[in-house]
């Protein structure tokens, strides 16, 4: 009896040991790969088109889904706002509020999720699918680093891609905020501008937006990437590896957003 | 002495502790066709790999032309394999690029060629195969023994002195079989090359090559000519060859008694 308890408990601490070295070694096989990009982005730095081409795949074909959030999240801020300023009398602040959720934390964090959600996916299973049907293997064999030729111009590609979706999400959701609250709502439109050029900070709230949305692009680019380097070559990989695409880059998003918020407003 | 390109020293390798090739020898003479024959599983395709530098040896070297391969440094392993043209088994195209496109993709990699010389040489390779009609379609639309054919031009772009074949009869056709069986001849006579062709097809294989490597076990089992190998009667040989259903590679995987393993979970 002590002796099979003891045998389950040993074998508990085994698989738990045995998954936690495995993270680790994944976490150093990613930073190998990040090591590894960052080596190679001259050579394909060189060669514009090839980041470009990555910019539109990752950046130009999320338009419409970042666009259309925004509008939406801007929106639905206002009424929501207005409904609380409103009680105390301040609802010219209503463009104040959407400005700064949206500069500050909604542009950053909630393109980064929807970009994880389209574009890494995309990144991971196109890289998954070219290693299983052993493109990757055929490029090395042909002198060609699939670092330098894949992996560093998607990564650039989604790296450029994300502060520039970010700033059009706060864009759009201003806009999405100011329909809501002028036309509809009724709220004083010079006020709703004026108000929100006061309070809003360049260096303060725009560009720490800018910031946070610059790491975000490396943190779900990288994971999209290694994610799809890293799969195993068969259907089963592959879908696996999408899905844990879009879950650590959502976690690592929201735990990077919370770490730079809490140095960023200290 | 005869002039070998390629040559397997005593070569050893293995995924944790288990070892794969047990001291394997084998040389690959220049301007030859060799076919490394062997059942599903018995590491033909690895000994590709290992000649093409993407796995190390545990034991033992390969030495293309005079350099060890697994000795080499990233950037002369790169101009290593600059000499070779591999043709993968499912073809491998760049699925994102057209035929034009995937010949073309070694070419632009590695010259600085004006466009109008690239365009000559893709059709030139493209014609080569009998597939320079169909150079507007995407890899995506080929049919597979087409993408083989499309693979084969992009794996001779760079006119090398050495290409390999990780089985290009699976999956084919009759015609684009003996289509292949060719254009492998064909190409390695006229660009003076050496080819490595890995394979079980032993009717294919025998009609068209010089020499024939089997691998079983993780040793070389025999060699010979085709013409010697279709007379051997070493066991192993004549059961491959001959691709008799029982034999020394036994038709049953390692297993238990037939009649206990049933009688299990059966309480009797």
């Amino acid at each position: 009896m002590f002796k099979g308890v003891v045998s389950k408990l040993a074998s508990v601490l085994q698989n738990f040991g045995h998954r936690l070295i495995e993270q680790f070694w994944r976490l150093g096989s990613a930073s190998r790969l990040f090591g590894y990009t960052l080596a190679s982005s001259g050579e394909s730095l060189r060669r514009p088109f090839l980041v470009i081409r990555e910019i539109y795949f990752t950046g130009v074909l999320s338009l419409i889904i970042i666009l259309v959030s925004a509008f939406f999240v801007g929106m639905v801020l206002a009424l929501q706002g207005y409904n609380t300023l409103q009680k105390y009398g301040s609802s010219e602040a209503i463009g104040v509020l959407v400005a700064l959720s949206l500069v500050r934390e909604l542009g950053p964090v909630v393109t980064a999720l929807l970009f994880a959600g389209r574009a890494g996916t995309a990144i991971t299973a196109e890289i998954g699918l070219m290693k299983a049907t052993e493109q990757l293997s055929a490029m090395e064999m042909m002198a060609v680093s699939p670092i330098a030729r894949v992996v560093a111009p998607r990564f650039w590609g989604g790296v450029i891609s994300m502060p520039l979706l970010a700033s059009l999400f706060s864009m759009v959701g201003i806009l999405g905020g100011y329909l809501v609250a002028v036309p509809l709502i009724g709220v004083d439109g010079g006020a709703f501008w004026s108000q929100m050029q006061a309070s809003v900070d360049f260096r303060e709230d725009v560009m720490n937006g800018f910031i946070k949305s610059c790491v975000f692009g490396v943190a779900c680019t990288m994971i999209a990437l290694f994610e799809g380097y890293d799969a195993p070559p068969t259907a089963e990989g592959v879908s696996r590896a999408t899905t844990r695409t879009v879950v650590n880059s959502s976690l690592a998003v929201l735990g990077l957003d919370f770490v730079m918020t809490s140095f960023m407003i200290s | 002495m005869t002039d070998n390109i390629v040559e397997i020293d005593n070569l050893s390798f293995g995924y944790k502790g288990r070892l794969l090739h047990k001291g394997i020898n084998m040389s690959f003479p220049r301007g030859k066709i060799v076919a490394i024959m062997g059942g599903s599983g018995s590491g033909k395709t690895t000994i590709l790999r290992l000649i093409g530098g993407q796995l190390k040896p545990v034991q033992g070297e390969v030495r293309v032309g005079d350099k060890v391969v697994h000795e080499q440094g990233r950037n002369d392993l790169q101009k290593l394999r600059r000499k070779m043209g591999m043709l993968f088994q499912q073809g491998a195209l760049f699925t994102d690029l057209s035929v034009y496109e995937n010949v073309a993709f070694p070419m632009r990699e590695h010259t600085n060629l004006p466009e109008s010389m690239i365009r000559d040489l893709v059709m030139m390779k493209l014609n080569a195969v009998g597939l320079r009609g169909a150079r507007d379609l995407m890899a995506t639309e080929l049919s597979g023994g087409m993408a083989r054919r499309v693979a084969l031009a992009r794996a001779v772009a760079l006119d090398p002195e050495i290409i390999m074949y990780d089985e290009p009869f699976a999956g084919l056709d009759p015609i684009s079989m003996g289509v292949i069986c060719n254009l492998i001849r064909n190409l390695n006579d006229a660009l003076g090359a050496t080819s490595l062709v890995v394979t079980h097809d032993v009717k294919e294989a025998f009609s068209f090559v010089d020499y024939v490597y089997f691998i079983a076990d993780g040793v070389v089992a025999a060699e010979g000519t085709p013409a010697e190998l279709r007379e051997s009667t070493l066991p192993f040989v004549h059961q491959f060859v001959h691709g008799e259903v029982d034999g020394p590679v036994p038709f049953h995987y390692a297993a238990p008694d037939y009649r206990r393993d049933m009688l299990r979970g059966h309480d009797v």
